[in-house]
């Protein structure tokens, strides 16, 4: 009871925080339209408000302060404005419409997972080779390191290109971006998962001469399933990412990422917040099932809970 | 010749002509272990010469850093001897941990938190290839030695620290080695839960009639338990004194107010403070 009021106020602050930004982001819009409309507005001329500052504006034109809330392509929309678009275009709308967020989520989501899937298994694979080959150790992990040094942005048209040139379009080079975002934790989590034992374990097996297969299986790979699942949380989020920024530079017409392009394009910041949103929300989904899945998992282990 | 045993500083002719009467299973002669480290060379163990019979409960004792972990680790081929002998079963320390010959305690029960007890003592049972049918029986069988039948179903978390250091025993009990090597295996315990673990541990060797190694600092322990005690000083790690306990084979608890006993626990005293007086 005590937490769910503690949230509460948090959630209510951020709100009156957005509302509040509402105001001076949006003030000089709202001015604009009304002096067409022949409102009276102090300063009269938008060369005179240009020079104003946005508080400034908002103390001499109080009656304003409604129709911030309110316009049609705010700089910032309001919380409800946002709300509201949401419910539109996933309730609303048929699945199949073009216009529906649900219809674009989905299209993400599928290079997400196809990206997830792959990024994953990468991941394992490298992880279990590091541990394993200290040759290995030594030259892939650096490089897994400055991978994700580069900016995604400027690395993802490229991959496109490539994978253009080749003939491989589709689904394909969104989910190899996503999956060159989700393998890096997945491979850092579980070197150190596989590394966890402590060489107490370790001799215990070489007390019992076990060889290096059963010590991946029956020590190793079981210790290391806490790490995974912390690594899959955070890849899964950067898979999505990784799916967004694939949609962005193809002039894609569906997905997430081409919702956010649109809406750049046309002026509609509303439809760019929903879509924020809709991202937002599909990656909290998504980490709360692999939480879901962890729980089960680590139960099923015998883990304390 | 595969590379384990060319680490190996001892060759097996030297580990063969080393082996003494046929009733000797450990026999170590000027056994040296120098540790490499940054600071310079550390002299763990040097000019070490024991030998343990079949049957003998031997207990090393001494203060922290004489090596008796460490001779404990030579004889189990965790640590590998820079200089001198080492034979476990006739054969090399290595020969010896490859053709399984003893199971060995750690101070900690380090039982896997993902498997029930019962799976835990299958553990060593799976790497070695025993069938389903043969592990089972084995499994009930070392649980009631250590007198945890019931138990096999539960997690460790369910268990008590001297329980799950039970399982632990019995899990190192489930092959057929003859030889078992334990390292402080109650030292994390009280001492109440650790007199009646002692008793126990009694009990069982005289039930399986197995060669045990018992690393310690409790005297009382080393006195109680021993049918020899190795007492050790540090720096470097050599043994002080060997001292053959006269107690009878049968010991209940209250043997610990007896004279004899009171006699062996203050030679063992004398011998770790004289091993001490050099620094």
């Amino acid at each position: 009871m005590k937490s769910l009021v503690a949230v509460l106020t948090v959630l209510t602050a951020i709100v009156a925080l957005w509302y509040a930004a509402c105001v001076p982001m949006n003030i000089k819009g709202v001015l604009d339209a009304a002096e067409r409309a022949g409102s009276e507005v102090t300063p009269a001329t938008p060369k005179m408000r240009r020079d104003m500052s946005a508080f400034g504006l908002v103390a001499n034109n109080t009656f304003a302060i409604g129709e911030t809330w309110a316009q049609e392509r705010p700089r910032l929309p309001a919380p409800h404005q946002v709300a509201v678009e949401l419910w539109a275009s996933t309730v609303e709308k048929k699945i199949t419409s073009k216009r529906s967020l649900i219809y674009h989520a989905q299209v993400t989501l599928s290079a997400t997972l196809l990206g997830f899937a792959i990024g994953t298994g990468l991941g394992i694979l490298l992880a279990v080779g590091i541990v394993h080959s200290r040759v290995m150790d030594m030259s892939v992990m650096p490089w897994a390191i400055v991978s994700q040094t580069i900016p995604i942005i400027a690395l993802a048209p490229m991959i496109i290109v490539v994978l253009y040139s080749i003939g491989v379009q589709g689904i394909i080079p969104k989910a190899v971006i996503s999956a060159y975002l989700s393998f890096f934790p997945v491979v850092v989590g579980m070197v150190k998962g596989l590394r966890s034992p402590e060489s107490m374990q370790l001799d215990l097996l070489k007390t019992y001469s076990a060889n290096t297969s059963q010590g991946f299986w029956k020590l190793r790979l079981p210790s290391s399933l806490p790490y995974l699942f912390a690594s899959l949380k955070i890849g899964i989020a950067a898979s999505l990412v990784g799916a967004i920024v694939g949609e962005l530079p193809t002039g894609a017409v569906a997905g997430l990422g081409a919702r956010l392009l649109a809406g750049s394009y046309y002026g509609q910041t509303v439809q760019i917040w929903s879509a924020l949103f809709a991202a937002a929300i599909l990656a909290a989904a998504l980490v709360s099932l692999l939480g879901v899945m962890e729980k089960l998992v680590l139960k099923r282990m015998g883990v304390r809970v | 010749m595969n590379m384990a045993t060319t680490t190996q500083a001892i060759s097996p002719e030297a580990a063969a002509s080393a082996t003494g009467s046929a009733d000797c299973v450990i026999q170590a002669k000027n056994l040296d272990l120098t540790f490499q480290t940054a600071d310079g060379p550390v002299h763990a163990l040097r000019d070490i010469s024991l030998e343990i019979n079949k049957g003998d409960f031997v207990s090393f004792i001494g203060p922290s850093g004489c090596g008796k972990t460490t001779f404990l680790r030579c004889i189990a081929a965790l640590e590998t001897p820079t200089g001198g002998s080492l034979s476990v079963n006739g054969m090399t320390a290595d020969e010896a941990r490859r053709n399984r010959a003893y199971g060995y305690v750690f101070q900690a029960a380090g039982l896997y938190p993902w498997r029930t007890i019962a799976k835990n003592i299958k553990l060593p049972l799976e790497i070695m290839g025993y069938s389903k049918a043969e592990q089972e029986k084995r499994v009930s069988r070392v649980l009631e030695l250590v007198e945890l039948s019931g138990f096999g179903g539960k997690f460790p978390w369910q268990l008590s620290g001297g329980m799950q250091q039970r399982a632990s025993i019995a899990r190192a009990l489930a092959f057929d080695a003859d030889i078992l090597l334990m390292d402080e295996p109650f030292g994390a315990l009280d001492e109440i839960v650790r007199d009646h673990l002692n008793e126990q541990l009694l009990k069982l060797w005289a039930r399986t009639n197995k060669t045990i190694g018992f690393v310690t600092h409790s005297i009382p322990e080393a006195v109680y338990l021993s049918t020899k005690i190795v007492v050790m000083s540090p720096r470097p790690g050599r043994i002080h004194d060997v001292i053959d306990s006269t107690l009878p084979k049968e010991r209940p608890l209250d043997i610990r107010d007896s004279p004899e006993f009171i006699e062996i626990a203050h030679r063992v005293r004398e011998g770790l403070r004289a091993g001490h007086g050099d620094d």
